[in-house]
């Protein structure tokens, strides 16, 4: 593994020096730097410090794992490859994502996984341990998100208005969901075994990398949301 | 069946006289609008699904066929025009939101129509470009400040990067989805063949015009359709898509039925989901914020694409633009208000936004106030018409300027405004496989060349009448425009004088 030492680097030139060195690269001393790795492959980044916005955008099978907490728009249309935050999430983390996978270990903001697709064999997926803020999956229109609520504080596990828009994907809740409103088009259940099913390799290989025991995990009450139709607008329009 | 209170909007009128029965009219009309009675022998119409397409008209061979508007009219009422009231009744029977298609039809000012350009007599000789050399090349992108030299005395000639453009046109963006296969290969390989660009609009690229890359704009809008590494990286620039002048304020929206596989394929999304770009980029809320996304798409192609921004002209459009120059942006895309759209609700795109030839003046004239000018190009669009157009807003102050409604008129469209129902029997606005075949793309590429290679020459023709040899030299040169009928206030904002003066 390369070390290099980002403190005096800023983003253009930050980027150019991961383009420049072969093989696998620790950053140290990350500082806000935006735009790490944008559209990278073929490699695997360990950060250490803190990312600055849109880490990861246009991601194209790189792998990153951030030691700390990431800001804003990480994954930005990411492609594939992988995001893992040890820490906490800004706004906006997958933003039409429609491959790869992100975990986070913490909470996100607001705006987390919104217009996630999904087409032929790519399946995003958002996988947040902790607690997630406002229009969570807005506009979702593929893909699976994950909320775990690993946090011990307070908060419900989603913020206000999850879902809004949402006319494709999944969402997992690991909550009964009481006192959560979620809009018209979309209808949440208890996750059925079958259900579960579908993501537990995901929750096995999140345990795996943040220390967690997966069964425990999966033993908890998952809510899962599905839209109820994938043209929820079709019917809005007369021709003139 | 309840009484709609619908009335068929045009009359088919067949000369039974010369009508051989051959059904070519009904085999033509995707709407069904023709039928045959054999036993009666005699063609029927069902008026009532006829948009005016004149498909079968100019298909008929024995010229039988007329659309005609439908002489039949409510009572007379300046106020309560028999559209108005028309648009009622659909509404009372749908509860739907009015939609239509391609730009604003109603009658506002077009300013083109109101400006004249000026000729050389006897003291400043005009250049014949018969004889001369005439440039049109235009070069879109950052410009320096000032004239760098390095040690040696030499001129520094490292640009930022830059679009090149053999004349100032370029297509503007219609996404594969709105438009057919055949319509893009038509647009892809006329912009090769003219040294111009056409763009991806939001749809993605299709996997069989990647060769096209250097005549081609990819569009990233608030959906991220079919924006990946490749995609973006195969363009000539990358176009940010923050609004679109019909329809300016809200989002696009693909309906599911029309996401068949090779859509769904271009698009990155599943078949048969609806397509949905919401009016805002849900990650931009500031200047500082379209910032990021710029900058995000330069360092993904390491700095080798120009990123345009392409906005609606509304009414801050000169505050806006100054921020978008400031945002790190190489070209801001300006779309006036009778820009023309696959679908967009009928109130917004008759009411909402503002004449591209005032907003072209005014962001031209703040940001050389600012001294910011360079740090742009600005291409106009929102239906530009003809090379005259073109020279006008050149002497505006624009860069180049995006057509659209006149490359699909080349195509064949004949206006009808119905892209919405994708039953185009141009073979244009659909994603029906029979009706895609109307359009052969070799005598698209062939009807789109002779378009703009015709207005070369007319442009030619008008830059040598000024006097001036470079269209370089005509951008910004408003001495060159007078106003006819035009008050003082629009006088001042187009920074013209009136004819006369």
């Amino acid at each position: 593994m390369i070390q290099l030492n980002t403190k005096a680097l800023n983003r253009q030139s930050l980027n150019e020096a991961i383009r420049e060195l072969d093989g696998d690269i620790t950053l140290e001393n990350v500082l806000g730097q935006r735009f790490i790795a944008a559209g990278m492959s073929g490699k695997t980044l360990e950060i250490h410090g803190t990312p600055g916005n849109a880490l990861g955008a246009y991601l194209n099978g790189a792998v990153i794992n951030v030691h700390g907490n990431a800001q804003d728009a990480v994954g930005d249309t990411m492609n594939s490859g992988r995001i893992n935050v040890f820490g906490n999430i800004g706004d906006a983390p997958g933003y039409a994502m429609r491959g790869g996978r992100i975990y986070v270990k913490g909470n996100a903001g607001y705006r987390a996984g919104i217009h996630m697709k999904a087409y032929k064999e790519h399946l995003p997926v958002l996988m947040i341990g902790g607690k997630a803020g406002s229009f969570l999956g807005e506009y979702q229109a593929g893909g699976v998100i994950i909320v775990l609520g690993l946090s011990d504080d307070e908060k419900d596990i989603v913020a206000n208005f999850p879902c809004t828009g949402m006319h494709g994907g999944k969402m997992y809740l690991r909550s009964r969901c009481e006192g959560i409103h979620f809009p018209h088009q979309v209808t949440a259940h208890p996750a059925q075994p079958e259900d579960l099913d579908e993501i537990r390799e995901y929750i096995e290989e999140f345990a795996d990398i943040f220390g967690y025991n997966a069964e425990k995990i999966i033993s908890g009450d998952f809510t899962v949301i599905v839209p109820d139709s994938k043209n929820p607008y079709q019917q809005m329009y007369v021709a003139n | 069946m309840a009484i709609n209170f619908l009335l068929p909007e045009f009359e088919v009128e067949r000369s039974d006289y010369r009508c051989i029965r051959c059904r070519v009219c009904e085999r033509q009309c995707a709407n069904q609008v023709h039928r045959y009675d054999p036993d009666a022998d005699v063609m029927l119409s069902d008026e009532t699904k006829c948009v005016d397409c004149q498909r079968c008209v100019c298909l008929c061979p024995t010229h039988a066929l007329k659309i005609k508007k439908n002489e039949a009219a409510f009572r007379t009422n300046a106020n309560w025009k028999q559209n108005t009231i028309l648009e009622i009744y659909k509404q009372a029977n749908t509860g739907g939101v009015l939609l239509s298609s391609m730009g604003n039809p109603e009658p506002f000012p077009v300013y083109w129509d109101k400006i004249l350009i000026n000729a050389s007599q006897v003291t400043n000789p005009s250049i014949d470009p018969l004889r001369e050399p005439m440039e049109t090349r235009v070069f879109l992108g950052k410009k320096p400040h000032e004239i760098e030299r390095d040690e040696n005395g030499a001129i520094k000639t490292e640009l930022p990067p830059q679009i090149e453009l053999e004349l100032p046109v370029m297509f503007s963006a219609m996404s594969y989805g709105s438009i057919s296969y055949n319509a893009h290969k038509s647009l892809a390989t006329a912009a090769e063949a003219l040294g111009i660009c056409y763009n991806t609009g939001e749809g993605g690229l299709h996997e069989d015009f990647y060769r096209y890359g250097k005549n081609t704009i990819v569009q990233v809008a608030s959906g991220r359709f079919g924006v990946y590494k490749d995609y973006l990286e195969a363009g000539a620039a990358i176009e940010i898509k923050m609004g679109q002048g019909a329809k300016p304020g809200i989002g696009g929206h693909l309906p599911g039925a029309k996401v068949g596989e090779d859509i769904s394929k271009t698009r990155m999304i599943p078949e048969g989901s609806d397509a949905i770009s919401p009016a805002p980029h849900h990650d931009i809320y500031s200047i500082e914020d379209l910032r990021q996304l710029v900058f995000s798409l330069k360092e993904a192609t390491e700095y080798q694409k120009p990123v345009i921004v392409k906005v609606a002209a509304v009414h801050n459009i000169a505050a806006i633009a100054s921020g978008i120059a400031r945002s790190g942006a190489d070209i801001i895309a300006i779309d006036g208000f009778r820009g023309g759209t696959g679908a967009a609700p009928t109130r917004i795109r008759d009411n909402v936004g503002i004449p591209i030839e005032l907003a072209l003046a005014a962001v031209d004239k703040r940001l050389r106030d600012e001294g910011i000018r360079q740090n742009v190009s600005l291409v106009v669009g929102g239906s530009v018409r003809s090379a005259s157009d073109i020279v006008k807003a050149i002497a505006l102050g624009a860069d180049a300027c995006y057509i659209a409604t006149s490359a699909l008129l080349a195509l064949g469209c004949h206006l009808c405004r119905t892209c919405q129902s994708g039953k185009c029997n141009w073979g244009i606005a659909t994603q029906d496989p029979e009706l895609v075949k109307r359009l052969n793309p070799e005598t698209g590429k062939e009807r789109l060349v002779n378009l703009l290679t015709a207005w070369k020459h007319e442009i030619k023709e008008m830059m040598g009448l000024m006097g001036i040899n470079s269209i370089e030299a005509l951008r910004g040169n408003r001495l060159m425009l007078r106003g006819v009928g035009l008050n003082e206030k629009e006088l001042e904002i187009l920074g013209i004088s009136h004819a006369g003066e």
